[in-house]
């Protein structure tokens, strides 16, 4: 498919943004990057690329709009199969695997984040906390099964599951300090703790992963916006 | 090698249905068995250790969950009769069927639950109007076309086609409105599908479904009348 036109609608704080950038990052695509005030009026260009849920991240080649992040990378590996290796896997049983580990990443873990930053009452943070353990869990057996001894859940390369867990680990540091506690950490879950380290430096995820304190700061901007509209 | 596949199943799942559709388009032969979602069975426990849900498809003893993961794996591996997959070829026509699917779950699955659930007469008329919300928008999508796929039967069709079943059933009175009335040509649609075998076969007939719903609400001492 010919290179086109390439904007991505989105905001820098935005881990489903960042993911798509890593994405558009994996395959060299040279993209228009418009950033979104997302809790300002939605402008009017992403109320046209995206009606039905009026939400960033908004892929747009050659004028087409594409929604939702997941979805947005299975479009970009799937319209530039010349560029780079694929970010899914090649076998139709590991995309499966795949496509769980993001479900379950977007639909179950990263939600119980969101949840603990909403939460004042130390019973609930603690059972919230208790579920975000018993998760970082799962994603420790999902990588070891996955990587099979290699790197990152994708073996040799960064690919799909990487990314999509890959873009929380700002918000994840964020949440690491507010908590006082590691998430992924060498004794309970070591192979998350080396795939962190190795993630966030790989040429896909350098400098777009923003960095804890920017986050902190946006997320008390947003907390005192909120406030004073009441 | 010899192809082995075995669903776990729950016979009112609209989760189920859609996969069993998706293995009668393709000419699946497979063992159905029927889980007790109030004592699961040690090999659902096995094959899906992180949600305990089904349907569950084992293919030569690998499983693979969540229904729509289930789909896009079937039409990866297995052509149908006539050589052709669910999904189109074009990238772009993926994504939209992909967004439109996801739409389904996230939306019109919640609005549907809501109505089996309702406490009260508000919840229900609340509940109802986010349904129609969502097929008046598919419904845009379908347009013109017979399906969703366009001349033939495609994934979106399938996806959504766990539904049929639910949606005559809250014409025979599980709500108070009638889809028919409202999208009519979504209707069309649903009767077209159900005149496939894949559907007739996979579908519980919808006066069962209804008469299921109404007695599962009654159990949990929820009022069926306003």
């Amino acid at each position: 498919m010919a290179k086109g036109d390439v904007q991505l609608l989105g905001a820098w704080s935005s881990p489903f943004t960042n993911r798509v950038q890593m994405a558009l990052n994996l395959k060299s695509i040279d993209y228009e990057f418009i950033e979104v005030n997302f809790y300002s009026n939605k402008s009017e260009s992403l109320l046209k690329a995206n009606p039905v849920h009026k939400t960033i991240p908004v892929l747009i080649h050659d004028e087409k709009p594409i929604c939702e992040s997941l979805i947005i990378i299975q479009y970009i590996d799937e319209a530039w199969t010349k560029n780079g290796q694929s970010i899914l896997p090649s076998d139709p049983y590991d995309r499966a695997i795949a496509r769980f580990w993001a479900a379950y990443i977007d639909e179950k873990w990263f939600p119980l984040l969101k949840e603990l930053g909403k939460e004042s009452g130390d019973e609930t943070k603690a059972a919230i906390m208790r579920k975000i353990f018993e998760g970082a869990g799962l994603l420790e057996e999902a990588f070891v099964k996955c990587s099979k001894g290699k790197e990152f859940f994708d073996g040799d390369n960064v690919g799909y599951v990487d990314i999509v867990l890959g873009c929380f680990l700002g918000w994840i540091k964020v949440t690491e300090s507010m908590a006082g506690l590691k998430l992924f950490d060498e004794t309970r879950t070591p192979g998350l703790a080396g795939w962190a380290e190795r993630f966030v430096s790989h040429n896909a995820a350098k400098d777009i992963v923003p960095e804890p304190h920017k986050l902190i700061e946006f997320y008390m901007m947003v907390q005192a916006a909120k406030a004073s509209t009441g | 090698m010899s192809e082995e596949w075995v669903l776990l199943d729950f016979r009112p799942s609209m989760f189920s249905y859609r996969v069993k559709i998706a293995l009668a388009e393709k000419g699946i032969s497979y063992e159905c068995r029927e889980e007790d979602l109030r004592n699961k069975s040690p090999l659902l426990l096995e094959m899906n250790p992180v949600h305990k849900k089904i349907p569950v498809l084992i293919h030569n003893g690998k499983p693979i969950c969540e229904s729509v993961n289930i789909i896009q794996y079937i039409d990866e591996v297995c052509k149908d009769k006539n050589g052709l997959q669910f999904l189109p070829s074009d990238p772009y026509e993926k994504a939209q069927a992909r967004f439109w699917a996801d739409f389904i779950d996230k939306k019109l699955h919640v609005a549907s639950m809501k109505i089996t659930w309702h406490k009260t007469k508000e919840e229900l008329e609340e509940a109802e109007k986010e349904m129609i919300d969502c097929l008046k928008l598919l419904e845009q999508e379908l347009g013109d076309k017979p399906y969703f796929g366009g001349e033939r039967l495609g994934y979106l069709d399938i996806v959504l086609g766990g539904f049929c079943s639910w949606f005559c059933a809250i014409d025979l009175g599980l709500g108070n409105i009638s889809i028919d009335a409202e999208c009519s040509k979504l209707m069309e649609w649903t009767k077209r599908c159900m005149e496939r075998e894949s559907f007739s076969k996979s579908l519980e007939e919808p006066h069962k479904l209804h008469d299921f719903v109404v007695q599962m609400r009654e159990r949990w001492g929820l009022t069926n009348k306003y």
